[in-house]
């Protein structure tokens, strides 16, 4: 009797917190298809317009769309190789008392705030881009980017650390054995062994740059233009639905598109994670064959 | 101590009745009124603590809708009401009674760099449509102009929009900011930039420009001589009676209208 306490437990637990997803999602449906009877998927998805409170509104979202995946991917781009070089020296080069203290720290990072970068990139890193660049604003593209990036690379340095960390030793061992040097053992053994497991780091990373809200909220520039330079301003997704969501009057044709936006984010997320997933699978059917 | 006892019987008997009853007067809309509706509601319940009022933002379209639905006794409002709005109301059978409570201006800021002291209001419609993109064509030095507005859901640019613009768009290259805060926040920090802000928010950090020679402060406000103000609104389900009533006209004597003024708007008088 006692014994089957806990499996109720967790049944329990699990079914309410898998009910509350269930229906965050019916919501997010059922509040973001309306706006498909006022304007069609294809002006949503590819209309240039955002002016969302004319009458009638112009909802083309592209602006947006473009401005979540540029500034992910830029981040991307600035962030990961950095936090995998943080992983190789965490995991394979640092003796292990520098490893003990570093980890946790980075750890730690991992939970700043994004409000704290959002200032930094407002009231420091913009008037500095502008003055070293002369730009029109320090608040932009780049700008976002760079904080981001500085975001994600405690989590993803953390989990590519913890895939390479993985990684058996007896690989490692086999292959000094055949007299490799240290370089040569992490370049052609320990980063192929690890590569599905630093993939889907990253995946989480751009994962978690997708739906960051507060730091393209303050340093993006929010300007819902297609950016031709990495120094335009540009107005993600998040941040259109942060500063838009609290004046909109409820059932409007903005409002549902807002929640449509949601429905994109989450889209998104959810092909990344399906990736990410396939990755884990391919590489373990390569590894454990 | 009485006061408390009474606090603590009045949360009791809420807790019994529910949610339904959570507040004698329900106060909801504009964010940009919420200041006033706040510091006015906290005034009145000290003087009648047999009323209690909830007040909530939500934007001034949230507060009017709410009018229309009969969920809400007073909306706030940074904006007249629109005529549809107005229609939807009356095939309710509810009849929204505009007050107006308060004014704002808006007033054009640049960075304190910038020589620049005067627009005209052609001049300012221009730099937001795109046509004039630097500082040059309007009698300052060779520089580009970073423009910076407001999103296009907040009553601040709903104002700006038909004060300035006047049914032309801003262009989309417009640096968009969420807050008058963060508009000053942007402009001190970037020599280029010329943004707007609501008379309360306006502070050494930037510089204020006048617009077709006038400044705009209290009196030029309530004078109607200086060309981007509005009037805030309160608006009532009906013409007000009981509870609503008094706390209208609360908001409408002496000491409410000093409460206006300590929030950083325009008293009416």
């Amino acid at each position: 009797m006692d014994e089957r306490i806990p499996g109720w437990l967790i049944t329990l637990t699990a079914s309410v917190s898998l009910f509350i997803m269930v229906f965050l999602i019916y919501f997010l449906l059922q509040e973001g298809i309306p706006t498909l009877r006022e304007v069609s998927l294809k002006e949503l998805l590819l209309g240039f317009d955002w002016y969302p409170t004319e009458e009638p509104p112009a909802l083309g979202m592209a602006p947006l769309i473009v401005g979540s995946m540029t500034v992910t991917l830029l981040s991307a781009v600035m962030a990961v190789p950095f936090s995998f070089l943080i992983a190789i020296f965490l995991s394979e080069v640092a003796p292990s008392w520098f490893r003990e203290i570093l980890k946790p720290a980075l750890e730690l990072l991992g939970f700043l705030p994004s409000i704290v970068l959002g200032f930094l990139g407002m009231v420091v890193l913009a008037p500095w881009l502008q003055e070293r660049f002369d730009l029109l604003s320090g608040l932009n593209l780049f700008n976002a980017s760079l904080l981001m990036g500085a975001m994600i690379v405690p989590i993803v340095a953390s989990l590519a650390e913890e895939s390479l960390q993985a990684v058996p030793r007896e690989l490692r061992d086999a292959c000094y054995a055949l007299g490799a040097t240290r370089w040569e053992t992490i370049r052609k053994v320990v980063l192929p062994a690890a590569l599905p497991g630093l993939l889907s780091a990253s995946l989480l990373g751009i994962m978690r740059g997708l739906g960051e809200t507060m730091v393209v909220l303050m340093a993006a520039g929010g300007a819902a233009l297609v950016p031709i330079s990495i120094f335009d301003p540009v107005r993600p997704l998040t941040s259109a639905i942060a500063a838009e969501m609290g004046e909109t009057p409820v059932g409007s044709a903005h409002y549902h598109a807002l929640f449509f936006a949601g429905l994109l984010l989450l889209t998104m997320t959810l092909g990344i994670n399906l990736i990410s997933m396939w990755i884990e699978k391919k590489g373990k059917e390569r590894w454990m064959a | 101590m009485k006061k408390s006892a009474i606090a603590l019987a009045l949360a009791a008997t809420l807790s019994l009745v529910g949610s339904a009853f959570a507040g004698d007067l329900v106060i909801k809309g504009s964010t940009t009124v919420l200041p006033i509706a706040q510091s006015a509601a906290e005034k009145f319940m000290e003087s009648n603590s047999d009323v209690a009022i909830t007040v909530s933002g939500g934007g001034s379209g949230n507060g009017i809708k709410a009018i229309i639905d009969g969920t809400t006794d007073v909306a706030n409002a940074s904006r007249f009401i629109k005529n549809k709005e107005v229609k939807a109301a009356v095939e309710n059978g509810t009849y929204p009674v505009p007050f107006a409570v308060a004014m704002d201006a808006l007033i054009p800021v640049v960075h304190p760099s910038n020589q620049i002291k005067d627009l005209s209001i052609e001049q300012l419609k221009k730099i937001y449509k795109g046509e004039i993109t630097n500082w040059k064509e309007v009698g300052g030095s060779d520089a580009r102009i970073a423009v910076v507005g407001r999103d296009t859901s907040s009553g601040t640019y709903e104002v700006w929009e038909s004060k300035i613009m006047n049914k032309d768009r801003v262009t989309q290259r417009a640096l968009v900011v969420a807050s008058n805060g963060a508009m000053v926040q942007t402009v001190a920090k970037n020599k280029l930039a010329i943004g707007y802000i609501g008379l309360g928010y306006l502070d050494k950090s930037v510089n204020a420009l006048t617009v077709g020679g006038v400044e705009g402060t209290v009196k030029s406000v309530l004078d109607g001589d200086y060309p981007v103000s509005r009037y805030l609104y309160m608006f009532t389900k009906g013409w007000p009676t009981g509870d609503t009533l008094k706390f209208i006209n609360f908001v409408l004597s002496d000491a409410g209208q000093e409460i206006v003024g300590n929030t950083g708007y325009i008293p009416l008088r």
